[in-house]
């Protein structure tokens, strides 16, 4: 997994609630390999909203509520991260997305309703600074605003190191589990 | 003295096997069920040299790239696809994972036959890599779907970390009216809290309404909760849950069945326990429920009409209902019992199952699928096609018009290639009318068997209710 520390970028805005993974990474190209790169399939059948001059190599996609819900599919996620997106910034996430993004190097960043809906608003390209280690984002006047990500899942992204590592370390404990519940 | 739990906190507690600092809980997983979009996990987990840790607790099926004109894995056509197929037989013969294959009378959609094979059971955690997974929880499971990485790690651990979700209560109470169903429920309530509505939380369902409902329909209102944005939806065990499972290939049987009947019955949640949010819904208010739009939060009873979205609560909501609207080639005050349609699809893991096909059968019976109209049959697992074809259902569908086909996910998706074409409207007991869902292009409207069978014989989106009164 590629580690996540900080960047700058433009943000590429989708001013749009419960944008779906059917729409992100469309179902017909479920089946691709991995290995030959997803990102020719993200947005697929919507790729205006993407491919805009002005936004030139975009780093961090920014939404309205609810982005990523919808179907489990990691596809998803592998299409925004092959494309180039490091960061997602949306009000709230689809939750098993969520977790995914934070399992491929992806940050996804929930930041409040209002700042969020200020940058789409925005009539010029809005350039963000995303901070992992301090938790922040800063907006282009220079304010900065906090954001939630829960320690372990932050060591990991920091680090570039993924959690089943650390939890094949922790065998004797399920073992353990196992003998002291053997009804299930 | 324990405080009073919740149906979810007690099987929470007794599956954690510990926690970490920052909050997160290794759970304990029972059960694992696996379909042939697997292909990615076990080559993640062959690349690092790991094997499922406790095959015992894996069970496979075939069902998301399937045909169902013929049970042929060799026949699929396209290369990648058959790959699919052939890859979960591979990984599971190698591995010594119980598979139902495409040859198996017990072969379906993951979802139906958990259930159906007495695999799902009360008080289990149970995952899958599949978003409907939270069906599961229709007998008192806590089930969720999970992302392909997260498959790997349950794979190669069989334990997740997860951070205790919230917990929401929905009651629904009173009494369902003649040809309102379960998915109507479901339905009204994703309307009524919206596709983020319960976002971060896991539901128990409750209530005379969902005590009253059979098994089969507690599914279809456990499948519909990742459309409300939980993390998994639940209804507490009782007399209709055992009944359902009691004898069923997998569930406990002899002595063993009357230990696990006597933890079962330990499972409802506390009558003093607490939940995050409550919400109520009136059993008696509820009517049959149709999408117009391409979030299955755009729902409303048949008898309305397309919103307008000058009308919309906020400019955000106005901007997404013109997107819906553009999309589903509607002119807002249309009545919804006017929109004429292409397709019907009656199938997915919503609403596949024996029950689902005998309601839809009542309203098809003597009766034709209106010209024009393609419409689809594909029940859940062979084994709901076999019960189907003893009661002689099939041949009421056939003499009908529909096509009578083979189990699988099929046109829910459209992985397997059975899309509908650009600009086609399909009346479809399935779960997700996103835009493109069901093909580029494709226009979804959700709804009930009964009211699918209804749009079948009519051409259009119509009330069920007025072919009761033959
Ligand atoms: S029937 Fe549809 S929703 Fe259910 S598992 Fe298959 S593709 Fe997913």
């Amino acid at each position: 997994m590629q580690p996540f520390r900080n960047l700058k970028s433009l943000a590429l805005p989708i001013p749009q609630p419960n944008v779906d993974t059917d729409q992100i990474l469309p179902a017909r190209f479920l089946h691709k390999p991995r290995k030959d790169g997803y990102s020719q399939y993200l947005f697929r059948d919507l790729r205006r909203l993407i491919e805009r001059p002005e936004f030139p190599q975009p780093k961090i996609l920014i939404a309205a509520e609810n982005f990523g819900c919808g179907s489990s599919r990691e596809n998803a996620v592998w299409a925004l991260a092959d494309y180039g997106f490091r960061v997602i910034i949306a009000p709230s996430f689809g939750d098993i997305f969520y977790s995914n993004c934070l399992k491929n190097g992806l940050l996804p960043v929930p930041l409040r309703a209002d700042v969020v809906a200020a940058i789409l608003a925005a009539t010029q390209p809005q350039t963000l600074y995303v901070d992992l280690f301090s938790q922040t984002v800063t907006i282009p006047d220079g304010t900065r605003y906090g954001f939630d990500i829960d320690l372990f899942a932050k060591q990991c992204l920091l680090r570039g190191v993924d959690e089943l590592g650390y939890t094949l370390t922790l065998l004797p404990q399920i073992e353990e589990f196992e003998k002291a519940h053997p009804e299930t | 003295m324990t405080p009073p739990l919740t149906l979810f906190e007690k099987i929470w507690r007794r599956h954690s096997i510990l926690e970490r600092p920052d909050g997160q809980t290794l759970l304990y997983i029972d059960r694992h069920l696996i379909h042939d979009g697997y292909q990615p996990a076990f080559e993640f987990l062959h690349d690092r040299g790991l094997r499922p840790r406790a095959p015992h607790r894996i069970f496979g099926t075939p069902d998301h790239y399937v045909p169902t004109t013929h049970r042929d894995v060799v026949q699929i056509s396209d290369p990648e696809r058959r790959h699919m197929v052939e890859d979960l037989a591979r990984n599971t013969a190698a591995e010594g994972i119980t598979m139902f294959g495409l040859d198996d009378q017990r072969q379906g959609i993951v979802h139906v036959i958990g259930p159906e094979q007495g695999i799902t059971q009360p008080g289990i955690t149970l995952v899958c890599g599949d978003s409907h997974t939270s069906t599961h929880g229709a007998l008192g499971a806590l089930a969720f779907g999970i992302g392909m990485t997260e498959v790997t790690h349950v794979l190669a651990t069989q334990a997740l970390w997860q951070r205790q979700p919230k917990t929401m209560r929905i009651a629904v109470d009173g009494t369902l009216s003649a040809g309102v169903s379960a998915k109507d429920v479901i339905l009204a309530i994703i309307a009524k809290i919206g596709a983020a509505g319960a976002t971060g939380h896991v539901i128990e369902y409750a209530g005379s309404a969902i005590r009253a409902l059979s098994l089969e329909g507690r599914l279809t209102i456990c499948n519909m909760s990742i459309e409300a944005g939980a993390r998994a939806g639940m209804i507490a065990p009782d007399d209709t849950t055992f009944d359902y499972l009691h004898a069923r290939p997998y569930a406990p049987s002899g002595e063993a069945w009357d230990r696990a009947l006597e933890r079962w019955r330990e499972l409802p949640s506390d009558p003093e326990a607490a939940f995050n949010t409550e919400v109520s819904f009136d059993a008696a208010e509820i009517a049959p429920m149709v999408t117009w739009g391409t979030s299955p939060q755009d729902a409303a009873p048949i008898d309305a009409r397309v919103p307008d979205p000058a009308q919309a609560s906020s400019a955000v909501r106005r901007d997404a209902i013109s997107r819906a609207l553009a999309y589903m080639d509607l002119t807002p005050g249309t009545p919804l019992a006017e929109i004429a349609i292409d397709r019907v699809f009656l199938g997915s893991c919503t609403n596949s199952r024996i029950e689902d096909l005998r309601v839809a059968a009542s309203i098809v019976d003597g009766r034709r699928v209106a010209p024009r109209v393609e419409a689809w049959v594909v029940p859940g697992s062979s084994l709901v096609k076999a019960q189907a074809e003893a009661e002689g259902l099939d041949r009421i569908f056939k003499t009908a018009g529909f096509e009578w086909r083979e189990a699988g996910c099929s046109m829910c998706l459209g992985t397997n290639g059975e899309i509908a074409a650009p600009g086609e409207r399909c009346a479809s007991t399935s779960n997700r009318n996103f835009a493109g869902r069901q093909g580029p292009g494709a226009r979804t409207h959700l709804m009930s068997p009964a009211m699918a069978a209804a749009a079948a014989v009519k051409g259009h989106l119509t009330d069920v209710r007025r072919l009761l009164e033959k």
